[in-house]
């Protein structure tokens, strides 16, 4: 009843093409939106910091890895790759470039990370599939390596974890993790939004033609070489730009093995369980994957206390996450952003089904 | 353990859960609380490093319950804890660390992950929070500089104070410094931070001493070490340092060394991944590998023994570990020892700030730990650790504490302890140099004034 | 003369090597070729099945007998896995399958550290794992029992497999079933059964292949990484090659070791952890199917 288009005309040409066409979508948006500004007035220090923080940074690489997967059917396994060369870069704009503004030099990891993208985007000419999959391994083991290995990127710091400067953007320093979160959020939602413009776009539907039949879309005129580095290069843009934010802003600390193996299969995760072709679904697959295993480990302690081996809860808390997973999967899976869409076609209808 | 004993404890610990969940909604709450003091348990239950977890933090947890069932905690201050799986993952152990900073209004008083990137994740934070962090032999080396870093603590010892112990026992097993000259030793350490960091104190030395070092990296998780092993018998190596983490990494080590014909007895394991879990791994091939200890294994000291009659003997089902045969081991005695550091903290603090039967808070913890001191004997005897750990104390500039070890040698199922004495660096003042020459140079680049200690 | 001797012993040991690698990837191939699913938990199975074996023994039953029960069970994981995770995903895309098995990954690792504990175990095979001596007199080459062993087991397993693919009728049925499920089934293959056993089969795969590391490396929890190792030797080989998948194992242990001797020093070591995957892209560019895999006919 309230979710409906009825009676919503578009009478000209700017009306149809924004982003959000629908009266509800626009308000939908706004107050989420809102709400998430002003969530730090309401969340304490916890959850800032240690959920809302990497759940925001998290989405963005699910965004970009769900860019290359989703929309442009490159199935990739380098994005931890990709977010360590976002994160070292940073570093080292921050640490050469005097007074350069924390934001410039986000953007800028971002610019290189997509570079690097674009050099081991090149295979994906010539293989797709699973063996894609496993070639962009190459990536994810060969930058960690290179990163731990040549000196100068960590300024021949001895230990090799090196923590990172602070977030200085106008001369005001980001440090509680408030101000912390609202950088995030600010950087996010821009990107985000631009994703989406992009996915809706002759760029986007660029990518799609290629993931549904690269040879018929090669055939319809368009430049495979072009479309596919193009991919590439945003997909690790966003993958740099999350890498730069989840050091800086989260862990505190660069080093090469917070983006090992395990966090590129993570983000992985959180497209598919999200819903692939999703921008919505990025951010809700990154909320599943991060935060369940919290939650579980959260509710099964409080359930049982101290009265169950505590090794029995952990393993317990695994064998539980692979089986929603799994469940979810067969009962969905198209993701949790289809989901939501079902939702919206039955808001739709409702209260009046036929 | 046989599967149906594993079974039984389940059950038996479900039935329980709910019926203190009944117990819980039918009564309430008990009135005039015990005072209560609260410590986090970051733990690490699964994945690659679950053996090594579940022995230390059922250390940990074992003794915080004994503390309060033996003695009625501290002063009569309870102590209470909160526990948090990490998968030793850094990122899931920063969730950690703000997930248990409070619980209810208390704010926790220290924090210790067991991990050095762990450690490294999380040093930046404590000074601001009023969280002591507690390295106990891993974490970063430099750290040992209480003027530098107030809020963080090594003891018993560092890595660097350890490396070159290994050098001091290598050098007394070939007959003095002089013979030392020409020898080749082997770095052989996982591809992380963590075993990069003795490197500064181990070249130095070999530098000293004319030793020929070569650094080998293993790529974790390390189960093919082929070519790392042959690079060593091509090179004709002495000695071989052994930095490693995981038993799966160490098994293969050993039975890799094995292989090549690498004497076992000339490789030197790290306290960290230097115990039985390790040797165990590498079977039959482990026998004579030298392992450095930090705190002493086994059941004869009267502490352990002590937790075992109390926590387990005649299934009094009150002890943390799901085998009850590790008690006693490596990793459980170290989580002992750990967890005896907090209680003494506790009382040292309680002392110093008047405040005896009362919780403390961070910084009066942190005094508390900072004047930890274990050189007198009736009070080692007290506790019931004399030997186990080597005599020391911390003060304001030394927060790295004795730096001496044993060397172990396994005898294919157990440790024998093979030095007489607690051993540490040839030259600790030259180590002690090092730290700090290292410490006021990370204090220079991040403008941190230093601490004025008077010794 | 002494650096040639070294390069045979290097070579020797990293085609050895690969053999170990050879047998995980094996169990991937297997239920790729006959399902088109890549199975992650491949290397969870691994640590499941080894554990439970050690497990089983530790129980009290000798090895001969602790052996079929591990089997057993190993096909009951295999047939569960059949039921409540592939048959409800039946025609689903290749994306969800993998992911499904990335949810089983967690499953099976969980349910071993609940079923064995977390102690660690050492599993003695009875074969010694030292070099054995007159070869090293006679040639300088350091081999041991278990390398052949490994290298027999290996040809036996490759052997049988194959001539399951190619001689019998499951082995049709098997390779009709990974073209085209729906297409199977409508011709009358029981994709049930032959699923089933693909998965058990896969079960006893991860079981020799677990023995066997479980040997070097202690049975504990880092053995799911063995599959890490078997990705590369898995692109080489082509995912659907059983003989494909012992000619990469050879050629990634050999290349990757000589590569870490001899140039992994230059960068301080470490080589061996991405030099596969290099390797890896550098033949997908010439071939992309595989060195073995079937070539694949895009029509629009």
């Amino acid at each position: 009843m309230f979710y409906r288009e009825a009676g919503q005309f578009r009478t000209s040409y700017a009306q149809d093409s924004q982003i959000f066409p629908l009266r509800q979508d626009r308000l939908g948006m706004t107050i989420i939106l809102l709400i998430a500004v002003l969530i730090p007035f309401g969340a304490n220090a916890y959850w800032l910091s240690a959920i809302l923080i990497p759940w925001l940074i998290l989405s963005l690489v699910a965004l970009g890895q769900n860019i290359l997967m989703g929309y442009a059917g490159q199935l990739s396994l380098g994005s931890a790759g990709f977010m360590a060369v976002g994160a070292f870069a940073c570093y080292n704009f921050i640490l050469r470039v005097p007074d350069i503004p924390f934001v410039v030099a986000v953007v800028l990891s971002g610019i290189c990370a997509a570079m690097v993208g674009i050099v081991f985007g090149l295979p994906s000419l010539r293989i797709r599939g699973l063996y894609l999959a496993v070639a962009t391994l190459a990536s994810q083991f060969f930058i960690v390596w290179s990163l731990d290995k040549f000196g100068w990127f960590k300024n021949y710091d001895p230990a090799g974890v090196i923590t990172a400067q602070k977030i200085i953007i106008l001369g005001h320093e980001f440090v509680s993790p408030r101000e912390k979160y609202w950088v995030v959020l600010a950087i996010v939602v821009v990107l985000a939004l631009l994703a989406k413009n992009m996915a809706r776009g002759s760029v986007g539907r660029g990518w799609m033609a290629v993931r549904d039949m690269d040879v018929a879309a090669e055939v319809m005129g368009l430049s495979l070489l072009r479309t596919k580095l193009q991919a590439f290069a945003i997909s690790s843009f966003y993958c740099g730009v999350g890498g730069a934010l989840y050091a800086f802003a989260y862990l505190q600390t660069v080093e090469p093995s917070a983006f090992t193996i395990d966090l590129s299969f993570r983000i992985l995760f959180m497209v598919i369980i999200g819903g692939l072709g999703t921008i919505m679904g990025s951010f809700m697959g990154a909320g599943f994957i991060l935060l369940m295993p919290i939650f579980l480990n959260i509710l099964f302690h409080s359930i049982f206390g101290k009265s169950v081996d505590a090794s029995v809860i952990s393993a317990v808390e695994q064998v539980v996450f692979g089986v929603m997973i799994i469940m979810f999967l067969i009962f969905e899976p198209l993701g949790l952003a289809r989901l939501w869409q079902l939702t919206k076609e039955r808001l739709r209808l409702w209260p009046f089904k036929h | 353990m046989p599967i149906s004993k594993v079974l039984c404890r389940k059950l038996s610990g479900i039935a329980a859960a709910g019926a203190l969940l009944t117990a819980a909604t039918v009564s309430t709450p008990a009135m005039a609380q015990q005072p209560e003091q609260y410590f986090p348990v970051a733990s690490m239950r699964v994945g690659p490093y679950n053996a090594m977890g579940t022995g230390i933090f059922g250390g940990v947890i074992d003794y915080l319950n004994y503390v309060n069932i033996k003695h009625g905690g501290v002063n009569g201050v309870k102590l209470v804890y909160e526990e948090c799986e990490t998968e030793y993952n850094a990122a899931r152990s920063v969730e950690c660390y703000q997930r248990l900073l409070h619980r209810g209004d208390q704010k926790m008083l220290l924090w210790d992950p067991y991990g050095t990137p762990l450690a490294y994740a999380v040093i930046g934070r404590v000074a601001a929070d009023n969280v002591v962090l507690a390295q106990a032999g891993y974490g970063r080396t430099d750290a040992a500089d209480g003027r530098v870093w107030p809020w963080v603590f090594g003891a018993t010892a560092n890595y660097w104070s350890q490396i070159a112990m290994k050098l001091n026992f290598i050098q007394q097993k070939e007959g003095g410094i002089d013979k030392m000259k020409g020898k080749t030793i082997v770095h052989l350490h996982i591809d992380t931070a963590y075993g990069r960091e003795p490197l500064p104190a181990m070249r130095q030395i070999a530098k000293d001493w004319g030793i020929n070092l070569i650094e080998i990296p293993i790529a974790p998780p390390g189960l093919e070490q082929q070519s790392q092993w042959l690079q060593i018998r091509q090179a004709k190596a002495d000695w071989v340092t052994f930095w490693g983490a995981g038993a799966g990494m160490s098994g293969t080590a050993l039975t890799t060394a094995a292989r090549v014909g690498f004497p076992r007895n000339k490789i030197i394991f790290v306290t960290f991944g230097g115990a039985e879990e390790d040797m165990i791994a590498g079977g039959a091939q482990a026998k004579d590998t030298n392992v450095v200890a930090m705190v002493l294994p086994g059941k004869q000291w009267p502490l352990i023994a002590d937790i075992e009659k109390v926590l387990y003997s005649g299934g009094a089902g009150k002890g943390n570990m799901q085998n009850p045969n590790r008690v006693g081991t490596i990793y459980y005695n170290r989580g002992v020892i750990a967890a005896v550091n907090y209680v003494e903290a506790l009382r040292n603090a309680q002392r110093i700030h008047n405040k005896v039967g009362k919780p403390v808070n961070g910084a009066e913890f942190r005094d508390g730990y900072e004047a930890l001191d274990y050189t007198n004997e009736a009070r080692r005897k007290e506790l019931g650790i004399n030997g186990m750990l080597p005599p020391y104390k911390l003060s304001c500039r030394n927060h790295e504490g004795a730096g001496t070890f044993h060397m172990m040698q396994w005898d294919g199922t157990k440790f024998q302890i093979t030095t007489k004495d607690w051993i540490g660096p040839n030259d600790p003042k030259m180590i002690r140099a090092l730290i700090e020459e290292s410490a006021e140079k990370y204090a220079k680049e991040n403008n941190i004034t230093l601490r004025d200690c008077p010794n | 003369m002494a650096n040639f001797s070294f390069f045979i012993e290097v070579l020797v040991g990293g085609l050895l090597s690969g053999i170990m690698y050879s047998l995980v990837a094996l169990g991937f191939v297997l239920i790729y070729k006959a399902s088109g699913v890549f199975n992650f938990a491949q290397g969870a199975m691994v640590l499941f099945a080894v554990l439970s074996f050690v497990g089983i023994m530790e129980l009290g039953l000798p090895f001969w007998a602790a052996l079929p029960v591990a089997i057993g069970l190993m096909v009951l994981v295999g047939m569960a896995t059949e039921r409540f995770v592939l048959r409800p995903l039946v025609s689903q895309s290749e994306d969800t399958l993998l992911m499904a098995t990335i949810g089983l990954t967690f499953v099976i690792e969980g349910a071993a550290q609940l079923a064995w504990g977390v102690d660690v175990r050492n599993l003695d095979l009875g074969i010694r794992d030292e070099p054995i001596i007159w070869v090293m007199d006679k040639t300088g080459m350091l081999i041991s029992q278990l390398d052949i062993m490994a290298g027999i087991v290996a040809t036996i397993m490759v052997v049988s497999l194959a001539l399951l693919f190619s001689r019998t009728k499951v082995g049709r049925g098997l390779r009709a079933v990974a073209d085209d499920h729906t297409a199977a089934l409508s011709i009358g293959i029981p994709l049930k059964h032959i699923w089933m056993l693909v998965w058990a089969t896969a079960g006893v795969v991860a079981l020799v292949a677990g023995m066997l590391w479980g040997a070097r490396s202690g049975v504990q929890f880092a053995l799911v990484w063995v599959a890490l190792k078997a990705l590369p030797v898995l692109i080489i080989g082509g995912f659907t090659s059983v003989p494909g998948v012992i000619v990469a194992g050879l050629l990634v242990g050999a290349s990757e070791k000589l590569v870490e001797v001899y140039f992994g020093p230059m960068f301080g070591g470490g080589v061996e952890v991405w030099f596969p995957y290099v390797m890896a892209v550098l033949f997908l560019l010439i071939r992309p199917e595989g060195l073995f895999g079937e070539k694949i006919i895009r029509r629009v």
